[in-house]
């Protein structure tokens, strides 16, 4: 009754690894992908008959590999001089095939695949899509939902991403340790970019691009798999796991987003809670933590708060501490003022934000935390000031509704001197 | 004699659990809806033990205790393509009734395997779940 979704289940599990051993063998993306896609239909042909193979990756690259050599094949025949590198395939293909397929490689080939994706050459976005296509396997008119863009524009994107990587230099040596730790700092980036594009979405759009956060959960747990001592690794996935947690809290069911202090806590997924909290256990003991882990260890902590109260911001405080001694941001400071302003006071918090005022003169959430502060210490006339500037800089409809009700909420507080009279 | 002998058997669940943690929300309600059906008979009869669902093998840690000191290793035990991923505690008459079991199981939830082990000792310890 279920062959058809298993099969599909199968096939896309398989993926990343059947792929990205085809592109070592053809060292070519097109053609890697070109024999994904036969295998699978040879799969659908075969496997309801058969039953399901042992290792459905195995038999995948197995039969793309050969119908790959049959189209270079036939491609060779109607070129008169076929490249180098097809033709002694060709000519070694049993050897080639012992060597090529061997299985201790498929780490490094999932890292390649998808370390390809975030080739530095590429804006953001068009990583995001490659290795959604590339990687994960989705669709086209998928990604173009979750992108909430047309799919002929998303068609286009891929294609000129995936130009652009036919020119440049794809390494398939095997990776020594700086390189391999270098390309695995650099995926994770790039699944992390995948998560908060649909993290960032608005209510509205939330069911179109809450699959790019599971997208990438899927992503990191196969990092993980490849690299299990990796405590960045454990970090990013619990990190993704603790905020997709929050997903069905997040916003009210009109879209509007629903902040940390005031979401139902009810709402939030235990499971993954339980597992975010699992993996930060595990990488804690490794004691070299990174970016990724401590973001994660302050998500924990607003996790492990049954209440807004009981959530333990002296702790959160100095979270932030080290993470802007291991990333130095203007963005981490004003993150780490909201908890400082809980755990110290608006002053402390207030004072720390002001140093940051040039960098951040553009930065929509400046305004809202120094305006916040502003309203706690009773400085009115200031606080709408930032408010505004604020509103002014809002990056959409949602954010802007949220600082006017802040300012709703001040004129209720502190009506203007002139109604006063 | 035999007959009046309760036997326990452990059914250990098998699959990959990269089809099995890439369920949708609905998908997943749906299979445990199903699963749970599958264990009511079992369950309303007092037969049925246990019952218990792991985390993915990224949560897993494995201490190698074949040296001095024991060996912390993140991870699993062993690397294969289907992954441990639960089990249930059942006591049945005889091997036939504990395939019956599992066979139920399996088709509310399709894909993988069971592996059926007798108990050698039980104890249900002292949780309260």
């Amino acid at each position: 009754v279920n062959d058809i979704a298993w099969i599909d289940a199968a096939l896309t599990s398989a993926r990343p690894r059947a792929v990205s051993a085809l592109l070592r063998y053809f060292r070519d993306l097109d053609s890697a992908e070109e024999a994904f896609q036969n295998a699978c239909l040879k799969a659908l042909d075969a496997w309801p008959r058969n039953g399901p193979p042992r290792d459905p990756a195995a038999w995948l690259i197995m039969v793309g590999r050969n119908v790959g050599i049959d189209a270079a094949r036939r491609q060779a025949k109607s070129k008169p001089l076929p490249d180098d590198d097809q033709l002694s395939d060709l000519d070694d293909a049993e050897t080639a095939v012992a060597e090529r397929l061997d299985d201790s490689h498929y780490r490094d080939d999932i890292l390649r695949l998808l370390f390809i994706c975030c080739h530095p050459e590429l804006p953001a976005t068009q990583q995001i899509a490659l290795a959604l296509r590339v990687v994960s396997g989705l669709t086209v008119p998928q990604i173009a939902r979750a992108f909430l863009t047309s799919e002929s524009a998303m068609e286009q994107r891929i294609t000129r991403a995936k130009a652009r990587i036919a020119k440049a230099d794809v390494p398939f040596e095997t990776p020594g340790a700086p390189e391999r730790s270098e390309r695995l700092g650099a995926v994770a980036g790039m699944v992390y970019l995948v998560f908060n594009e649909g993290y960032s979405a608005t209510g509205g759009e939330l069911p179109l691009r809450a699959p790019l956060c599971e997208e990438a959960i899927r992503l990191a747990r196969l990092l993980l798999r490849l690299f299990p001592s990796e405590p960045e690794i454990m970090g990013l996935l619990a990190l993704m796991l603790l905020q997709h947690a929050r997903a069905a809290a997040r916003f009210d069911a009109d879209g509007s987003i629903i902040l940390l202090d005031d979401q139902d806590r009810a709402k939030w997924d235990q499971e993954m809670i339980a597992e975010g909290l699992a993996l930060i256990d595990k990488a804690m003991r490794h004691r070299r933590p990174g970016a990724y882990l401590v973001q994660a260890a302050i998500a924990a902590l607003h996790a492990r708060a049954a209440r807004p109260e009981d959530t333990d911001w002296p702790q959160i405080d100095l979270l932030y501490a080290t993470l802007e001694r291991l990333t130095p941001s203007p963005v981490v400071t004003l993150n780490r003022a909201v908890a400082v302003s809980k755990a110290r006071g608006p002053e402390a918090a207030l004072a720390m934000i002001e140093p940051l005022a040039k960098d951040l003169s553009g930065y929509f959430y400046f305004f809202g935390v120094k305006g916040a502060m502003l309203q706690k210490l009773g400085r009115a006339a200031e606080a709408r000031v930032a408010f505004d500037r604020a509103i002014a800089l809002a990056n959409n409809a949602a954010e802007a509704a949220h600082i006017r009700l802040q300012l709703d909420r001040l004129q209720q507080e502190n009506p203007p001197a002139a109604k006063k009279v | 004699l035999v007959d009046e002998v309760p036997m326990l058997y452990a059914v250990l669940c098998y699959n990959s659990e990269d089809s099995v943690f890439s369920w949708s929300k609905q998908e997943e309600e749906a299979v445990m809806g199903r699963l749970i059906a599958a264990q009511e008979k079992m369950a309303k009869a007092g037969r049925l033990g246990p019952v218990a669902r792991l985390m993915p093998t990224t949560a897993a840690t494995t201490l190698r205790k074949d040296s001095e000191p024991a060996v912390v290793i993140d991870g699993p035990f062993a690397e294969t393509k289907e992954q441990l991923l639960g089990f249930y505690v059942v006591d049945c008459e005889n091997l036939e009734e504990a395939l019956d079991f599992a066979k139920e199981l399996g088709k509310a939830n399709p894909g993988g395997a069971f592996e059926i082990r007798p108990l050698l000792q039980f104890r249900p310890g002292s949780l309260k779940s």
